[in-house]
């Protein structure tokens, strides 16, 4: 069935996302600048791992076939994987790390609260419950931002450098992918023209308030979406999906 | 203590044997701040009996709602949950996560508030404006568990667990975990 296939698709894009944005922030803990930050990462992390799981665990209930939770994030491929381009890159620096987490959690932000109203009640209610913990996520890395960019003369090069580095992947969070375009027809998706302008306004002042300008390059990043990755994700996939791999079925 | 098994059962009327159920849930701790049962937590939202076709057995079905979606803790509610009612001599047991409406603080017993400060966490606030994403907003006023005093401060909002943030107080110098509102 078309329909159900594309909201597979569709759940799978978000859990995607999450599972990776996830686990490139786990690579933190035990290295945060401070303690009480290593902490914050890894609790935002963990965060992600639930979204992931909610949404890996619905994506396997419609698909049925004996899928589940850990077949769909351990044993599919980087081609299959549809998450944003943005969330697998390495982490640069702490500067980086908190860009792109500001980045992400402001356009999860307004994302979620779109998709609360979801004809797809599952959906729906997975962000509602996502978007609590997106809420602090935001709050915190937009602080972050501010600090550095508007810190010391090194932390505010460093917050320089890591603007030129990911803005061109920003474009496309907003680029619809195939499922998304169906998503929208049928109902149940997002139409991410409706968030940009918030999303955009919301970078903006931060931007304003941690003494950075917004870049004016127009040329953006894409292909994640739709299962055409940077050569990071191999990476990524290679260290999180070993143990299943080679040890399937591995259980605590 | 008394056993309800499969025969005893048979002449309690389905109200009687919920209002046990929700007795043997009393019991169930949260495995990170086990002064809180989970039902102080507020995560168990209702409990459903059906009665088995031709048999004096109940099916129970305890409806959950996790605190946090990555909290490992609700893995472990849930098994503790369904042992805490094996023990007790119920076999047919259903545990549904259901994630709408989603958890709140506000739905933590006073009771369970009042544990959490004994236990050195301050409990939740009620849920007021902290839940926008507006960059170094007012912090609310938490008070200290152990001195009781307001002058507080934040030094992290994510502290040992998903649902705390670390703060200090800066009369008695008491760093402690706040249970943050959600």
């Amino acid at each position: 069935m078309m329909t159900k296939q594309n909201l597979i698709d569709y759940t799978l894009h978000l859990a995607d996302n999450a599972l990776i944005i996830g686990h490139r922030n786990s690579e933190w803990c035990g290295h945060g600048p401070i303690l009480e930050q290593d902490i914050a990462i890894s609790n935002i992390a963990l965060d992600y791992i639930g979204q992931a799981r909610n949404f890996y665990q619905y994506a396997a209930q419609l698909q049925g076939n004996a899928a589940t939770e850990d077949s769909l994030a351990y044993l599919r491929d980087v081609v299959d994987f549809k998450n944003c381009l943005l969330v697998e890159l390495p982490n640069g620096d702490w500067g980086q790390t908190i860009l792109r987490q500001f980045f992400f959690s402001t356009y999860q932000y307004f994302f979620f609260q779109q998709l609360q109203n979801s004809l797809d009640e599952q959906l729906a209610a997975i962000a509602e419950k996502a978007l609590k913990e997106v809420t602090y996520h935001v709050r915190w890395s937009s602080e972050w931002a501010i600090r550095l960019g508007d810190g010391t003369e090194e932390s505010k090069q460093r917050m320089l450098l890591a603007v030129d580095e990911l803005w061109s992947y920003t474009g496309e969070m907003f680029q619809e992918a195939g499922y998304e375009r169906l998503a929208v027809s049928e109902g149940y998706g997002i139409d991410l023209t409706s968030i940009k302008n918030s999303w955009d306004a919301k970078i903006k002042s931060v931007f304003e308030e941690a003494t950075l300008s917004l870049p004016t390059v127009a040329w953006m990043q894409s292909g994640g979406k739709e299962g055409q990755h940077s050569e990071h994700l191999g990476f990524v996939l290679g260290e999180m999906q070993f143990l299943q791999r080679a040890n399937p079925g591995a259980e605590w | 203590m008394e056993i309800i098994t499969k025969n005893s059962t048979a002449n309690n009327t389905s109200s009687e044997i919920n209002k046990r159920i929700w007795e043997i849930l009393e019991t169930v701790p949260d495995p990170e701040v086990p002064v809180l049962s989970v039902i102080d937590l507020g995560v168990v939202r209702k409990v459903e009996l059906t009665q088995v076709p031709t048999s004096t057995c109940w099916q129970v079905e305890v409806f959950v709602t996790p605190t946090y979606t990555g909290c490992p803790a609700m893995d472990v509610m849930k098994m503790s949950i369904r042992m805490a009612l094996l023990q007790q001599g119920f076999t047919d047991i259903i545990i549904t996560q259901v994630l709408s409406p989603a958890w709140t603080t506000d739905w933590m017993s006073d009771i369970g508030k009042q544990k959490l400060k004994a236990y050195g966490i301050t409990p939740p606030q009620y849920k007021q404006a902290v839940c926008t994403p507006d960059s170094f907003q007012q912090e609310e006023a938490i008070p200290c568990p152990l001195c009781n005093s307001y002058n507080t401060r934040l030094v992290s909002q994510f502290g040992s667990t998903a649902c705390k943030a670390l703060y200090q107080c800066n009369d008695c110098k008491e760093p402690f975990d706040y249970f943050k509102c959600h």
